[in-house]
């Protein structure tokens, strides 16, 4: 900035006297003025020392570029004089050119309140804060408020003293059916029953509330809710995400986190377990599932990326949840430079990435792992399968032990290399000189899946054609002529029969005849064609190219009528060293069935124990170096593992830190963030929006709390109370902040519509699972059974079929009791998850998401009107209350309420009982679309059809009110 | 006159008087509201060009070097390796990392076209006749060189999840020109004749990101219903579904009475378009009233439910309703083995349904205000994989990331042009370079939308299709 003539001088005065200048209250740094240079200033005036301009921060007041130092002849800032404060000059030009920001930043010009709060805050003295959110929260005493009623919970005492502040009056509180129906959703994500609704109601002891809310923590679907709003915020996903997007397998982890939640395991623990769960002494089993968190990053499967990539993105997505889940800050920015915003510099960045990049193993996973799992892993045993897990072993030791001794008599070596897993054995038939025309070879290959591309690749010292499943692919000529041929066509699951006959050009001629092994040197060059006749089939490309080798099994004859014999005898008498190939293979095939075998029953005994993905540390840390421009080929200077510098530092310590520093370091008691964004949530579950709003972003460009001093007090209870859950969640929901009506007049809600002074009860969509749960529930058919595997109800067809590559991975609908299991349960399948949750705003749980947004689409109607279960659910409602009431009035009354929590009113149970009958009236006119409604009744009558159907549409529409998808 | 009517009649009444008062739409901004250009609509930045736009995604990337970037010099190369100082070491893929760089010419001939004699592949015979409208743009380049992060950036202009999607930004910042339809629409093939190393397509190649989840493609699809969840329940017809919604609206409006909450009104107004809906989708995708004439235009394919062909006619009436953004996803393009097979058959997938699609657009007068973009998630190598010294006939080509060809049409582009140019080799862009972000800028451009400022404030940072980096808008190519 430079200096300015003073031109503008009387200008200014003259808006000093126009007044409105100085509002009531002081101007607040980090309320007022903060967001304000953040968004329009700190780019060019910010922490981001590259895009400085002008050597001014205006982040900071002191030091060389600060704002309140002074320049030559001029301030930028100067305390207590708006009229000597360039700033006020240039953020008011009315030049455009001159203006700030300036036009090529594209940010809008401050506008005069804007402006107007700038100079009284200047000339109130200027007085820079530390950011809020990055000091450690403290008390500050509510101030006193007249109604007393609202000081016996603390929470109210704060929220009264700002509401009494803005003149504004708290709503009364909500009848007992509303707050019941309000408090269980809340708490379990589902609705009350209408006997327990009943027992509330007559329970008239004025600690029923709070009874209810202790009932309800302790239900186990407490842990379940609560595990959705986790799911999101960690990205549980059942897949991989990414490529061909595979299975990976979560459920453990994610059943540990119900049984936390219900355990009401310490808030500080349960970050712990799962940041550095692995870093425990002796890691219970709980321990290392939680460490899973870790492994939840998207992960692509061998063959497309480059490995170093891959690794690169994994460590980066880990890094960027625990700047979302634990530190409520989005510090991926700084991958790649200094944050233009917050002060996480880039070497900050690479300083937590260090904590992360020593994961022992792959970046990526293979083609369809098995069980979904990628080492390490654990298998969540009982003691008895551990005893049949040990049998296994025990035989495994046998087998090393004879292979061994085997090859040490022989003076044998088994070198083929670990890569080439699936070429085991080595063969040989040689026939120095043919004295036939042909000679016929046949093997077959089971495959268990079929892979994307497969090459096949034949080289002959004979002219040999060679056919897959009788389907010819060519000949091969000679050692330098081999065949090549895409083969996937024609390979199919199961078994495949490869056949090869090698024919002499002339009759007379007399030709040797062989096929031999590959060694893995010619395997690894792959030299196929200089090594006689051989047979290999290669899928995908790349250095992770697999191999099929049929070598083990090859059959011989010499001519149709001969028999098939197999082609590892030789004849011949001269070849010795052959001979010693022979023998050894003979022996080491015996040891390869074996080794399979023992594999395939281990394979078939682990199929259905779970297991659960787990994080461990290499024991030699990977170097890590800071990434110019986020470029993992561009690598800087190295960093070692440390926080960033803005927030309290590590203990000292001897050596390296280790994540387990790491999360001590979050639960420690000057941690400005980790409580606050905790409680925050809590708090956004509860009321459909945090105190602060933004709560993925306690950050520069995060938004001021609303309530900071009760943000603060939560903070502080909920670490003091050993980071109690259940203990924070009944204090807010026992507040009569809570507790308030959620009705208003159409100015209240236009003047607040998030409800963010809290002068009423929330009141907001629910989101999907607790809208697809609540139909389940009140049907009858919701099936309460806890973890394990997630299930898939039925979806539109089609859809994975949309995002998936070419190979066998379909949707598959679970029949069943399955299909009704709380959504919680739902395959969700990231690169297309279940449209019944994504319709209704549900994350794909690709990324980190610690807030929902909640829109009102048509497409959201269309899912409530026609999705086949949930209209399935309206008629089995109907059924039963058909079967269960006696008369319309009872009946509908029943519907109406399981459905709203609430009975209807003489005027609105009129309008149904019309309702009703006018379907009737209809359905008896088109009894054929009362039959198709009803099909599965077809040893009813006409009239009973026409009865259901008609109850049905009735039932359907109150599943489609905004009474029954709303929280209020 | 039933309730739920007359609040519809009410509610179309109100929403007509709004759009009529903005003309074609309000540019959704933070601040900057007023037009930069004079005659720019209200709410633009610039005057627009275009309405919409329809755009033709080949996923897995088709070669340029066979269909559109004409190497006659490479003949005498074939078979010999890359020179060193073309590559220059760059980065390849883990599949052809470490190998030998084959140079391979294309085995297609290729020939002048039209008034502008643009150099055309002899694969492209029905859209040859086209070129006149079609600017290509040879130096389009990216940076990734996987499919996933590719697809993912072409889409949403970040590699990584997380991304607002081109069409979900237009509805954002565009709002809608017809009340019945979404705003962007996904339409993807169901059937393609390249059998080979197929790639998935993600949800988040047309999802909203970080943006409003209204504004995300609503991705039709070739089985069941086109919109999820569109048809009624059995035992439903229009009549019981009409009553079911009179009962629903009377209470919801006395709920909204009751308890002054204003975003009830919002989804009477949602359950009201899902039931127009209702009605126009199926008319939209209803092709029986299309004449023999228009189905003949986009070739025999046409009447197979998920072919490319169909859903370029789709694409067209979509077009004349005004869908903002109609987005086409074609599988089948990665050809890292026998390219000349898989590509002869995904060129005769797109060939003449595109055609059709610019001739069609043309006679009814939609192609000047309609953007047609033409576009893979990146290039092929110049280099061969699983080369055949005698076999002319089968070669693969690998990703290559550092130059490809585009093409747009219609929508205020200039027509028979040839935009930019790769290196002898085309291996490099040799001038006028295209990131695909530039792309973004220009199309943006077209629909009068400074992409500086179409923004949305999100973890901290003023998010733009565009990204951190400078795009810049591809001025030449503007009519």
């Amino acid at each position: 900035m430079k200096g300015h003539p003073n031109k503008y001088t009387l200008a200014l005065i003259g808006l000093f006297v126009a007044g409105n200048l100085v509002s009531a209250e002081k101007a607040h740094f980090n309320r007022d003025i903060r967001p304000i240079l953040s968004d329009r200033c700190f780019q060019c005036h910010g922490p981001h020392a590259e895009d400085r301009k002008g050597d001014l921060r205006l982040d900071i007041p002191d030091g060389s570029e600060g704002a309140l130092t002074q320049r030559e002849d001029y301030f930028v800032i100067k305390p207590g004089d708006p009229d000597e404060s360039e700033l006020i000059w240039r953020i008011s030009d009315d030049f455009e050119e001159d203006r700030m920001p300036p036009l090529e930043a594209h940010k809008p010009a401050l506008s005069e309140e804007e402006i107007a709060v700038f100079k009284q805050w200047i000339l109130e003295g200027a007085e820079y804060q530390d950011y809020w959110a990055y000091i450690p929260p403290e008390i500050s005493e509510p101030a006193e408020v007249k109604d007393e009623s609202w000081t016996h919970n603390t929470v109210d005492h704060y929220v009264m003293a700002s509401l009494e502040k803005e003149g504004l009056q708290p709503k009364a509180e909500a009848d007992k059916r509303t707050l019941i129906r309000r408090v269980t959703f809340d708490l379990t994500g589902l609705p009350p029953a209408v006997d327990e609704i009943q027992d509330f109601i007559k329970d008239t002891r004025p600690d029923s509330y709070t009874k209810l809310v202790d009932r309800l923590l302790a239900d186990n679907s407490y842990g379940e809710h609560m595990t959705r709003y986790w799911a999101d915020l960690v990205r549980l996903g059942d897949t991989n995400g990414m490529h061909k997007d595979f299975h990976r397998e979560f459920s453990p982890l994610r059943d540990w986190i119900i049984r936390s939640f219900n355990d009401n395991l310490p808030f500080d623990e349960f970050i712990k377990y799962q940041l550095a769960g692995d870093l425990f002494e002796n890691p219970s089993r709980e321990q290392l599932i939680a460490s899973g968190f870790n492994r939840l990053h998207m992960i692509i499967d061998k063959g497309t990326a480059q490995p170093a990539e891959s690794l690169h993105k994994n460590v980066s997505d880990r890094v960027e949840a625990f700047g979302t889940a634990f530190l409520g800050l989005t510090v991926q920015c700084a991958q790649c430079h200094d944050h233009k915003y917050d002060p996480i510099t880039q070497r900050d960045y690479y300083q937590l990435y260090a904590f992360f990049n020593n994961f022992v193993g792959a970046p990526e996973t293979v083609r369809a792992p098995e069980r979904g799992l990628q080492p390490p892993f654990i298998n969540l045993t009982t003691p008895s399968e551990d005893g049949v897990l040990a049998t296994f072993g025990a035989e495994q030791h046998a087998l090393d032990i004879e292979r061994e001794a085997a090859q040490r008599i022989q003076n044998l070596e088994d070198d083929y290399p670990k890569v080439f897993d699936k070429v085991q054995a080595s063969w040989i038939w040689d026939e120095d000189v043919s004295d036939v025309a042909d000679t016929e070879f046949k093997t077959s290959l089971a495959l268990s899946s079929l892979p994307d591309s497969v090459l096949a690749r034949f080289a002959g010292k004979s002219n040999t054609e060679v056919w897959i499943n009788g389907t010819s692919l060519g000949t091969a000529y000679s050692e330098d002529q081999s065949l090549v041929a895409d083969v996937r066509n024609l390979l199919r699951f199961g078994k495949n029969e490869i056949i090869a006959v090698s024919t002499r050009a002339e009759a007379e001629e007399k030709e040797s005849v062989y096929i031999r092994p590959l060694t893995p040197a010619q395997l690894a060059r792959r030299e196929l064609a200089k090594v006689g006749f051989s047979f290999i089939l290669e899928y995908d490309q790349g250095e992770s190219v697999a191999v099929f080798s049929s070598d083990s099994d090859w059959l011989v004859r010499k001519n149709e009528s001969a028999p098939w014999r197999p082609a590892v005898e030789i004849t011949g008498p001269d070849h010795t060293s052959a001979w010693m190939t022979k023998v050894r293979t003979n022996t080491i095939i015996q040891f390869v069935k074996r080794q399979e075998d023992l594999e395939n029953r281990k394979r078939k005994f682990l199929k259905d124990i779970p297991a659960a993905m787990i994080m461990a540390e290499m024991n030699h840390p990977r170097e890590t170096r800071m990434l110019i421009g986020g470029d993992y080929e561009n690598p800087g200077n190295r960093v070692e593992r440390n926080t960033p510098a803005f927030l309290p530092s590590l203990p000292d310590k001897e050596g390296s830190y280790t994540r387990m520093d790491l999360a001590e370091w979050l639960v420690t008691l000057d941690h400005p963030l980790t409580a606050r964004i905790a409680v925050n949530r809590f708090w956004q579950n509860l009321f459909g929006v945090g105190l602060v709003k933004t709560s993925e972003d306690f950050g520069l460009q995060g938004e001021w709390p609303s309530h900071p001093e009760l943000l603060d007090y939560l903070a502080i209870r909920f670490r003091d109370s050993g980071w109690d859950v259940k203990q924070l969640i009944r204090e807010i929901v026992l507040s009569k902040a809570y507790k308030q009506i959620s009705d208003a007049t159409l100015e209240e809600f236009k003047a607040d519509p998030d409800n963010r002074k809290l002068a009423r009860g929330s009141r907001y969509r629910m989101d999907a699972e607790m809208i697809r749960d609540q139909i389940l529930a009140v049907s009858g058919q919701l099936n309460r059974s806890m973890y394990g595997k997630s299930v898939k109800p039925p979806q539109p067809p089609g859809l994975w079929r949309m995002v998936s590559m070419d190979h066998p991975f379909s949707f598959v609908a679970d029949e069943g009791e399955k299909i009704y299991r709380r959504s919680l349960y739902t395959y969700w399948r990231r690169g297309m998850p279940p449209p019944q949750m994504t319709l209704m705003n549900a994350p794909s749980r690709e990324f980190c998401v610690a807030r929902r947004e909640r829109t009102n689409t048509p497409l959201q109607a269309l899912l409530l009107m026609n999705e086949e279960e949930y209209f399935k659910a309206a008629k089995v409602t109907s059924m039963n209350a058909l079967e269960e009431t006696n008369g319309a009035d009872a009946g509908l009354k029943h519907i109406y309420e399981i459905i709203t929590s609430h009975l209807p009113g003489a005027d609105r149970l009129n309008l149904m009982k019309e309702t009703l009958a006018d379907f009737k009236k209809y359905y008896e006119g088109k009894p054929e679309l009362a039959k198709s409604m009803t099909s599965g009744m077809k040893d009813s009558s006409i009239s009973e059809r026409v009865e259901v159907a008609a109850w049905t549409m009735v039932t359907h529409g109150l599943l489609n009110l905004e009474l029954a998808k709303v929280r209020r | 006159m039933s309730q739920f009517q007359s609040y519809c009649d009410t509610l179309n009444r109100r929403q007509f008087i709004k759009r009529a008062s903005i003309g074609l739409g309000t540019v959704a901004l933070n601040g900057a509201l007023k037009p930069l250009v004079s005659g720019a609509q209200p709410g633009l930045h610039f005057p627009a060009k275009a309405k919409r736009i329809i755009f033709l995604f080949m996923a897995g990337a088709p070669s340029q070097l066979d269909l559109f970037d004409y190497k006659p010099g490479l003949e005498k190369l074939h078979g010999q390796p890359l020179p060193k100082e073309i590559s220059k070491g760059q980065r390849v893929t883990v599949m052809t990392h470490g190998k030998d760089q084959v140079i391979c010419a294309s085995a297609f001939k290729f020939a002048a076209q039209g008034q502008s004699g643009l150099i055309w592949s002899e694969l492209l015979p029905h859209l040859s006749r086209h070129v006149d409208d079609i600017c290509l743009i040879k130096s389009t380049h990216t940076n990734a060189i996987n499919h996933d992060p590719a697809k993912t950036f072409f889409c949403t202009g970040e590699e990584m999840s997380g991304g607002a999607s081109m069409g979900s930004w237009l509805s954002y910042g565009l709002g809608s020109l017809n009340k019945d339809l979404p705003d962007f629409v996904v339409l993807s093939s169901a059937l393609w004749s390249g059998k080979t190393n197929v790639q998935a397509l993600y949800h988040r190649l047309w999802g909203t990101g970080f943006l409003p989840t209204k504004h995300q493609g609503v991705a039709f699809q070739s089985v069941g219903d086109p919109v999820l969840f569109l048809s009624n329940p059995d035992g439903v017809d229009r009549q019981a579904r009409h009553k079911m919604m009179d009962f629903v609206t009377k209470i919801n409006a006395e709920q909204e009475e009751m308890t002054g909450d204003p975003e009830i009104r919002t989804s009477m107004a949602q359950q009201e378009m899902a039931f127009r809906m209702q009605m126009s989708v199926p008319e939209l995708t209803d092709l029986g009233k299309e004449s023999e004439g228009t189905l003949k235009l986009y070739g025999p394919e046409v009447h197979q439910t998920g072919s490319f062909a169909r859903n370029c006619l789709l694409a067209r009436r979509m077009a004349e309703r005004d869908v903002r953004f109609v987005q086409l996803f074609h599988r089948g393009w990665d050809h890292h083995r026998q390219l000349p097979t898989h590509l002869k058959g995904q060129a005769r997938d797109v060939d003449q349904p595109i055609s059709g699609l610019l001739t069609d657009l043309k006679r009814r007068g939609l192609f000047e205000d309609t953007l047609v973009v033409f576009a893979g998630e990146f290039g092929r190598t110049t280099y061969a994989q699983d080369f055949k010294p005698n076999d002319r006939f089968d070669y693969g080509r690998d990703h290559h990331p550092r130059c490809f060809t585009t093409w747009m049409a219609g929508g205020g582009i200039k027509g028979g042009i040839s935009y930019g140019e790769t290196d002898d080799f085309c291996y490099n862009v040799a001038n006028n370079p295209v990131h695909v972000r530039d792309l973004h800028a220009t199309m943006f451009h077209q629909m009068g939308i400074d992409h500086n400022k179409l923004i949305f404030p999100h973890q901290g940072l003023d998010q733009k299709l565009t990204g951190v980096e400078d795009a810049h808008v591809v001025k030449d190519i503007i009519a």
